[in-house]
């Protein structure tokens, strides 16, 4: 027996609405449990104290100062190769075997888990080229690991790009390089600042890849070439060894809040340097 | 002569778009290029200002001179040659900038930066292409935000800007209301005291209108080409006479 189309309607547009309201359910209580668990345990001694006897004591300063210099490192060192990459694929090449073998094996990378990209850097960078665990191979190493995200979101954002801003550009005498900075670049700016959003979010909150290469020290750092613990390795550890859940919490939610401040404030730089351009 | 085309050829792939095609294009005079779709109009615009480079596959042979000289040398710079050889497309194509902004484009790539200078250049084109009374208030409104035969405006002000020496319009009517297009139609007429003017109109009555001479493309091949008087009264090729009638196309 045929469905009547009101029917249809009615049990599509409910199954719809069903599926979307779940995931904000779980999202947001994942969020509520994890800051109401957490954030009785933020102070300001918590924020600017390093940690005593493991993390049970003290405050986790030495770890946000960690977690925000290997980012920083591996954003750094990615993003130039991975924009640049990506403008390389979509604008100097037609599709050829070269293209779509870069293409392809950034797709592989990016389906690697970060735990390979643990043990590669441990291996490669810390051992081999003699780095030591630290910052620098901490950065190096995640920076290989959000490559791919950034080349393909910035590819997708360049050839999102009307192809007429091109040919507009072209035609009133614009070189290619005139074109891309002029034309394309200003249109396709908010879509690879997204992508570098994401490869930030992915950075601070990764544990494997890091702990292999930049070690679990809880020192302060002092220069790029000293090891040191990141946020999420100290609440992966406190809660593992059973070291202390309060604080483990209490990392948590801060990294929630950082992933958040990062998210607000780079939106709100590009559209003010977008308002710039116009 | 503007410009010499001889035994033009090109090709997309193995595909030929224009075969054997060799016109004149007097300068100070509006040329007319008509003909159904597909029949190579819009290829043979874009050979002239070589914007077909940019098309993968794509294969010229013959020559084109442009003041007696070949666009295809070595030594000329393409840019250079855009320059002097404007394009308007047939959907209007503002960037997403400002109305300044889009006029001032082409000035800036080419280098100049005073402020006052780029303000007298857009204010000199955006006269000549009837869109300086509507839009002197409001330069720094996004060009996005003006209607469709503005917007097309704002695209030949942009290429006027340029100080070209041939203007080209492709079909920059074919979405516009007639007011619109009388307006563009006047300052095509006014520009011609001054420019070039190469025109692939919307429609036969456009060229009947405006140009001075006009030609006839058909599947890649020029049928014939002459005084717009001579083309429209007595055609001498009974495929001509089909066209202008509107017995097909």
């Amino acid at each position: 027996m045929r469905m009547k189309p009101q029917t249809s309607e009615k049990i599509a547009k409910t199954l719809i609405w069903t599926a979307a309201l779940s995931v904000l359910v779980v999202l947001v209580a994942i969020l509520v449990y994890i800051l109401l668990k957490g954030l009785p345990h933020i102070s300001w001694s918590f924020l600017t104290e390093i940690p005593r006897s493991m993390g049970r004591e003290g405050g986790i300063a030495s770890t946000i100062v960690g977690t925000l210099l290997v980012s920083f490192v591996a954003i750094i060192i990615a993003v130039p190769f991975g924009i640049g990459t990506a403008f390389y694929l979509a604008e100097y090449t037609r599709e050829t075997m070269v293209t779509r073998f870069i293409r392809f094996s950034a797709e592989s990378l990016a389906a690697i888990p970060s735990i390979v990209y643990g043990l590669f850097g441990l291996s490669f960078f810390v051992i081999s080229l003699h780095i030591g665990l630290s910052i620098l191979a901490g950065g190096l190493t995640l920076a290989f690991m959000i490559l791919p995200t950034i080349i393909r979101t910035s590819e997708e954002a360049i050839l999102a790009v009307p192809q007429s801003y091109r040919e507009t550009s072209f035609s009133l005498g614009g070189t290619k390089w005139q074109t891309i900075r002029k034309s394309v670049l200003p249109s396709a700016i908010q879509g690879i600042a997204n992508g570098i959003i994401l490869s930030l979010g992915r950075c601070v909150a990764e544990t494997a890849a890091v702990f292999l290469t930049a070690g679990m020290t809880l020192h302060m750092a002092t220069s790029i070439l000293a090891p040191t613990r990141t946020m999420a390795v100290h609440f992966y550890l406190l809660a593992m060894e059973g070291i202390s859940m309060d604080n483990a919490y209490g990392t948590a939610a801060l990294l929630i809040i950082l992933v958040f401040i990062i998210n607000v404030g780079a939106n709100a730089f590009v559209n003010k340097a977008m308002a710039k351009g116009k | 002569m503007k410009i010499e085309i001889q035994n033009l050829n090109v090709y997309y792939g193995e595909k030929q778009v224009i075969q054997d095609l060799s016109l004149q294009i007097p300068r100070n005079e509006i040329l007319s290029i008509i003909g159904p779709a597909n029949s190579g109009v819009t290829t043979l615009l874009r050979s002239l200002n070589r914007l077909v480079d940019l098309t993968p596959g794509c294969r010229v042979e013959g020559s084109i001179l442009l003041d007696g000289e070949s666009i295809f040398d070595e030594e000329v710079s393409v840019t250079e040659l855009r320059r002097k050889v404007g394009m308007v497309f047939e959907i209007p194509a503002p960037l997403p900038m400002s109305i300044f902004d889009n006029i001032a484009y082409g000035p800036r790539l080419k280098g100049t930066k005073n402020r006052q200078k780029l303000m007298d250049v857009a204010e000199e084109s955006l006269r000549l292409a009837a869109l300086w009374d509507e839009t002197k208030d409001r330069l720094k409104m996004p060009a996005f935000k003006l209607s469709g035969g503005q917007q097309q405006r704002l695209c030949i002000a942009r290429v006027l800007a340029l100080r070209p020496e041939v203007i080209m319009l492709d079909r920059s009517c074919s979405g516009l209301d007639p007011i619109s297009t009388a307006k563009i139609e006047d300052s095509l007429v006014q520009l011609k005291k001054q420019f070039t003017v190469v025109l692939a109109p919307h429609n036969v009555q456009q060229a009947g209108r405006v140009s001075d001479r006009v030609a006839f493309m058909l599947m890649g091949k020029l049928i014939e080409d002459g005084k717009n008087s001579e083309v429209f009264s007595s055609p001498k090729d009974q495929r001509t006479n089909d066209y202008i009638t509107g017995r097909f196309g």
